[in-house]
């Protein structure tokens, strides 16, 4: 499995934190997972990706193996 | 050099922190403490943060390296809340502590630019009853643009 985790106002588009789906899971996976609206705020270029704690310069050459966790990552409001 | 990042999720009182702090950098020549508290007015009833913790920590701790490197310091103390706080509440606190008072002022405003602009944390607000998500300002962005 790879576990999704939504941070900010995408966990309220998801309806949900996190999400465990089935791996391995490419850029394209991830776009066909999501609602209409989810999926293009994550599709925007200031949401960003990271795999495992790492960001990627290149979202989509997303690739999660089985027990990764993919964090979405909408742009930060502050401390 | 002792460099502290706390991430806590229940209330805290900054003196508790700043006191410690000083205590252990004897021969130091000056200390600066911020400590930013969620504002009042503005029908804010509660404020939440939320963070990545595999991010969020991780990025304190460069930020806090940085700065210590950058401005020389002795000591720097970075403590943040996450989670629902109200009106009055302390939300972040950094002190600096240094030879000089120049570099402990610096650092601290340097920490706090870049916590606001770019640490991984989303804030929304809760007005009248309903939460709403804070975008990014301009200004945070304009403020990180003195440092480099």
């Amino acid at each position: 499995m790879v576990r999704l985790v939504f941070l900010g106002r995408l966990a309220g588009l998801a309806g949900r934190v996190e999400h465990e789906v089935a791996a391995p899971l490419d850029w394209h996976g991830l776009l066909a997972l999501c609602d209409g609206p989810l999926a293009e705020e994550i599709a925007n270029d200031r949401v960003k990706l990271a795999l495992d704690g790492e960001l990627l310069a290149d979202k989509t050459a997303l690739a999660a193996p089985a027990g990764a966790e993919i964090a979405l990552l909408p742009p930060v409001s502050g401390g | 050099m002792a460099i502290t990042v706390e991430l806590r999720a229940t209330p805290f009182y900054p003196g508790a922190y700043v006191g410690p702090f000083s205590d252990a950098h004897p021969g130091l020549g000056g200390v600066c403490t911020f400590v930013g508290e969620v504002r009042g007015g503005d029908d804010v009833e509660a404020l939440e943060l939320t963070h990545y913790e595999p991010m969020t920590r991780p990025g304190m701790e460069q930020l806090a390296t940085s700065a210590v490197e950058r401005f020389g310091l002795m000591g720097l103390l970075m403590v943040h809340r996450t989670g629902i706080m109200h009106p009055g509440e302390p939300i972040v606190l950094v002190s600096a502590c240094a030879m000089h008072r120049r570099g402990a002022i610096d650092a601290v405003d340097f920490c706090m630019d870049h916590l606001k602009a770019k640490s991984w944390f989303w804030k929304r607000e809760k007005r009248k009853g309903r939460w709403h998500w804070i975008e990014p300002r301009a200004a945070d962005h304009e403020d990180i643009a003195r440092w480099q």
